[in-house]
């Protein structure tokens, strides 16, 4: 209520000072048009009477000023023509000096000092610098950042620069600089002031209106910025520490933060370059509340787009040694404001790494530095707890893996760890899966066992559990996540050096059999497999010739892998297990290592009875060494005929009819490798196929006492299937006439009321008979093979 | 006097012309009847010479008991409106009884006349110079005529003109220092000077100088003092913290200065003061007086 009441006030107040304004300009402009220099200076300063009003806010009194200023300027037109008043500007200098108020002195004091510096009758700098001098006199902040805003407007464009013509006989560009640095100056203490004046409760309306105003003061620096003559020698020595020292002087937050800013913003990037040291000394001078890490920010990054801009100003960061300033200045900044929090030094860091990788790419020692800057910062505390500050770490140690999409340059950097160091259980799985990502994405490949040390290092979050509390609340897929993009890791840390890869199959080992049972499954596997690849690898290259002294050898790594798959029992993981044991067992194989690949039969076997106890795992991992089994070579008759043995052996024991049927007649091939020097003990694969059909019609059977029916005749077709195979293999216990009395005996199984029919088993049956046909009429050797067999 | 003779029958009529009345410099003067005349401007121990013609009305002859020129310097008191005191009175004699049948020139001359005080219209107290004319008749009534000048005398610049420089303050409130660069100005000098804060703890709301004439007259129990501000000048606008200097730079030209009179005669005085006034935000004010003594400079021209 009371604020739009008050702004209905002072829209009041501001309409009746326009409504003066013009009423005055009327006159003003009536005088003018008669050439009558005393009327036009009445009415001029009544006009300007208007603009001593306290009543409005700086926005309102702007609007004010703008239609103050559009009259001056038709008066200082009338000026211009001495001819029109008939009075020497000397003498209109002196005349308006007489107006009793001050405010409406002072401004025709300045449009009277416009002409007269256009004139050139006196020195350019004596008229400026008493016009600067004088507008002393308004010590009120608004009126006096208008009147000099004013000042600084009509003086612009006079101002005894270098090539200007105002320029010469004792006329300098210091001259031109001193006065907008002193008219700056004043400005500033009349815009901080600004914030002592009024009621504490008001302050933040005091802001608001302070902040519109801001860019009055900064208009100043942007003046002196296009001074053509202020070159970097007088930027240095002149501008730069005045300026400066008003910054530091006025105290006052909002005017440092903002005029630092301007600073920045206003000058060309090259002065801040040569200028680094004396800029940045000033930032710990600062008030502690200033927002200097976002000055700093803003500063590096123009200094980086500089450096993008023309790849020759490079040396001259070098020269200047631009990132040893920048690095001690930050330092300085944060042991100065002991009250930072630490997301602002870290933001600082930040910065600065974000400078560094944009100029400095090869210098990766800066990166280090500022790294270990952040680790000094952070190890007043053992964990940072801060999010924000989390944040920004994150942010941190994120931008050199950008930068460097290779990660290995990362992994050089000593002090990145230590910076993990400090982050929370969780921050770091987060900064983990960003490096694996950035591994992924670069598909950068780690080739040293060294490197692979230290990245494990850095990702050791996902690696093992940092903190055991934490793992209770994991989320479930979240963890599987990770972990399987850890193991997606696992298969870029390569070497061709089989030599350093096993060292880094090693490292790795090391590292994941630290990671607790629930890893395990994930981490493992990976391993292996990039272990066995480098196992084939070795046996490509080496082939028989694997000398002893060679410390990567087939049977060195089979150990390794032994022991890995090892761990795996603890979890326990028995078929993930199995099936590794049986990689490796081919593996071996292909090495022709009997012994080993015996062993890891064993295994597997072992695994398989202790183990594996649900049946239909037990069903998977029957038919997997069963396959495996049936590819090995290497094996004498003698151990051969132990697997086999026992791997049939299993096939009849398992608990289903029909699986035991579907294991038994898949284990008829352990006897039957079709290719030149593979086993071919036909009796053998018959006595198989026999027990299976045993099995199927006791399935058959049993399935018709305990429902009523029998069930389909799938298996019977499955079997007949295999009948086929051998029977084409040319096998010749298969006989056709063996497969005559099968395809009988389905027939009257199918007929048979107390089946159940069944499509599926009936169209398998049926394309079968047809597969049989087919071959008949195909005629030739297998034609004729098959033609005993009627359908 | 003038007017009844003149509404009776104007005998004679008398003007006066001065002997380098061309050249003189014509200045106003403000007559009591409120009206501003062009009147001759005079100095000290300048000669005072002109012709003064008297003619008969209409070809009539005039009688008379002789014809005198007075040249009087008067002081006149308001409170004692129309008592003059003279304190200079010259005569020169015209011409012995006889009769006028035609105009008549008379030459006159007062030379090297001492007129140490200036021309002065004061609120309480005014100085004058005047010719008077006479032309003594007997039962007629004596005709007489009056004529204005102006006496303005220079003073050449003096050879010790310090500036007067003073810290005033109330204790823990303000403390300020000023500065004005002489003590003797010229009616159209310039003040030039300074004010420093050394201590604001009030809020100033702003400053001005005022220029003040201080006209006392009379002497002892008598003696009336009046004070008028001749100008109010605005120096400083809002407030000013520690350590600021607010320039001053008064030009004297646009106000109606007179020099300082000391002890006119025993009359009268005429004295200025500087007072520099502070006036803060619940209107007090605070002010310092200084006296600055004026005089007038010869205008080179």
């Amino acid at each position: 209520m009371v604020t739009t009441e008050g702004m209905e006030e002072e829209e009041k107040w501001l309409a009746e000072g326009i409504a003066a304004i013009q009423h005055n300009a009327f006159y003003m402009s009536r005088a003018l048009d008669s050439d009558n220099l005393r009327e036009a200076l009445k009415y001029s300063a009544l006009l300007l009477s208007e603009l001593r009003t306290s009543k409005l806010s700086p926005h309102k009194y702007y609007d004010l000023y703008m239609r103050a200023f559009d009259e001056l300027r038709k008066l200082e037109m009338f000026f211009r023509e001495e001819d029109r008043h008939g009075c020497s500007v000397i003498d209109l200098y002196e005349l308006v000096q007489h107006a009793g108020n001050i405010l409406p002195r002072l401004y025709l004091l300045c449009t009277v000092g416009s002409v007269y510096i256009k004139s050139k009758e006196a020195p350019a700098k004596d008229i400026l610098k008493d016009l600067v001098e004088m507008c002393r006199g308004i010590q009120h902040p608004t009126r006096g950042l208008f009147l000099r805003s004013y000042l600084a407007q009509i003086s612009r464009d006079k101002l005894p620069d270098l090539g200007s013509e105002y320029e010469g006989e004792g006329d300098t560009v210091m001259d031109a600089v001193d006065f907008v640095l002193q008219n700056f100056t004043e400005m500033n203490k009349l815009w901080v002031r600004m914030q002592h004046n009024g009621p504490v409760r008001l302050k933040e309306k005091l802001e608001k209106e302070r902040s519109e105003l801001r860019d009055l003061v900064g208009k100043n620096l942007h003046v002196l910025s296009q001074i053509e003559g202020v070159d970097l020698e007088m930027y240095k020595d002149v501008v730069l520490p005045r300026v400066l020292e008003q910054v530091v002087n006025c105290k006052d937050e909002i005017a440092q933060y903002y005029l630092m800013d301007c600073i920045i913003q206003v000058f060309p990037d090259e002065y801040h370059l040569q200028t680094l040291e004396t800029l940045l000394g000033a930032c710990p001078q600062l008030q502690p509340a200033v927002d200097v890490k976002t000055v700093l920010s803003r500063l590096m990054e123009r200094l980086s787009n500089y450096a993008d801009s023309s790849p020759e100003v490079l040396p001259d960061f070098l020269q200047v040694e631009a990132f040893a300033k920048l690095s001690s200045a930050i330092g300085k900044v944060i042991e100065a404001q002991v009250d930072m929090p630490v997301v602002g030094a870290i933001s600082l860091f930040v910065s600065l790494l974000t400078f560094t990788l944009r100029v400095h790419p090869d210098r990766l020692d800066y990166v280090d530095q500022v790294l270990g800057a952040c680790v000094k910062k952070l190890s007043s505390k053992a964990k940072l707890e801060d999010s924000k500050a989390t944040k920004q770490v994150v942010t941190l140690l994120s931008a050199p893996l950008e930068k460097y999409t290779d990660i290995v340059t990362v992994l050089t950097l000593s002090n990145y760890p230590r910076v993990m160091d400090h982050l929370d259980a969780g921050t770091n799985k987060i900064m983990a899966t960003i490096i694996i990502e950035s591994i992924m994405k670069n598909d950068t490949c780690v080739s040293t066992a060294d490197k692979v040390e230290v990245l494990f290092e850095l990702i050791k979050g996902l690696i093992k559990d940092l903190d055991e509390t934490a793992t209770d609340e994991l989320d479930e897929e979240d963890f599987k996540e990770e972990q399987n993009s850890v193991a997606r890791l696992l298969h870029m840390l390569y070497n061709d050096e089989p030599e350093e890869m096993l060292k880094i199959i090693c490292t790795v080992r090391k590292h994941i059999m630290a990671g607790g049972p629930n890893r395990l499954t994930f981490t493992v596997p990976p391993l292996a497999f990039s272990a066995l690849k480098l196992i084939r690898r070795l046996q490509v290259q080496d082939g028989d010739m694997a000398g002893e002294e060679v410390p990567a050898t087939p049977k060195k790594i089979f150990q390794l892998l032994n022991e890995i798959i090892e761990a795996l029992s603890s979890v326990p993981a028995s078929e993930l297990a199995l099936r590794l044991y049986l990689q490796c067992a081919e593996a071996a194989n292909d090495c022709e290592l009997e012994p080993i690949a015996y062993e890891f039969f064993t295994q597997a076997f072992v695994l398989y009875e202790e183990e594996v106890a649900d049946s239909k795992a037990q069903v998977t991992a029957i038919h997997l060494i069963i396959g495996t089994l049936q590819k090995m070579t290497v094996f004498g008759v003698e151990n051969r005929d132990t697997l086999t043995h026992k791997a049939t052996g299993y096939s009849a024991k398992l608990l289903k009819k029909p699986d035991q049927c579907r294991a038994v007649y898949a284990c008829s091939h352990l006897f039957w490798v079709d290719d030149q020097d593979g086993i071919k003990d036909g009796e053998r694969v018959l006595l198989c196929l026999k027990r299976s059909l045993r099995i199927a019609n006791a399935a058959q059977q049993q399935a018709n006492v305990t429902r009523g029916s029998s069930g389909p005749v799938t298996l019977f077709v499955e079997i007949l299937n295999k009948y086929l195979y051998f029977f084409e293999k040319g096998n010749p216990q298969v006989t056709p006439a063996a497969i005559q009395s099968l395809i009988e005996l389905i027939k009257t199984e199918m007929q048979s009321d107390a089946t159940t029919p069944d499509t599926a088993s009936d169209a398998f049956f049926s394309s079968t008979l047809r597969y049989i046909q087919f071959q008949k009429q195909k005629g030739g050797l297998m034609g004729e093979k098959y033609s005993p067999i009627k359908v | 006097q003038n007017y009844i003779i003149g509404a009776f029958k104007p005998a004679c009529n008398i003007s006066i012309t001065f002997g380098d009345g061309k050249s003189r410099k014509p200045v106003p003067l403000k007559k009591e009847n409120g009206q501003t005349v062009m009147v001759p401007l005079f100095q000290s121990q300048e000669n005072i010479a002109g012709k003064i013609s008297v003619e008969p009305v209409s070809g009539k002859k005039a009688e008379h008991n002789g014809i005198k020129v007075e040249l009087l310097g008067q002081i006149e008191m308001y409170f004692d409106r129309g008592n003059f005191y003279d304190f200079t009175s010259l005569v020169r004699e015209l011409d012995v009884p006889g009769e006028i049948y035609e105009r008549k020139i008379y030459p006159f001359e007062f030379s090297t006349v001492e007129m140490p005080y200036e021309t002065y219209n004061g609120v309480n107290v005014r100085l004058r110079y005047v010719l008077k004319i006479t032309i003594s008749r007997g039962y007629a009534g004596s005709i007489v005529e009056y004529q204005d000048f102006v006496v303005r005398n220079y003073t050449p610049p003096p050879s010790i003109n310090n500036s007067i420089k003073m810290e005033v303050g109330i204790e823990d409130c303000l403390h300020i220092e000023f500065e004005y660069n002489k003590s003797k100005y010229h009616l159209k000098d310039v003040i030039i000077g300074k004010i420093y804060f050394l201590l604001v703890r009030i809020k100033i709301k702003n400053m001005d100088l005022e220029i003040r004439r201080r006209e006392s007259t009379g002497s002892g129990a008598n003696t009336h003092v009046e004070t008028e501000t001749l100008a109010k000048f605005e120096l400083m606008d809002g407030a000013p913290v520690r350590g600021e200097s607010i320039p001053i730079r008064l030009f004297l030209s646009p106000y109606e200065l007179t020099p300082t009179y000391r002890n006119i005669n025993n009359k009268f005085s005429v004295k200025y003061y500087l007072n520099l006034v502070l006036v803060d935000e619940e209107d007090r004010r605070y002010f310092k007086q200084q006296e600055i003594t004026m005089f007038r400079l010869a205008e080179t021209s």
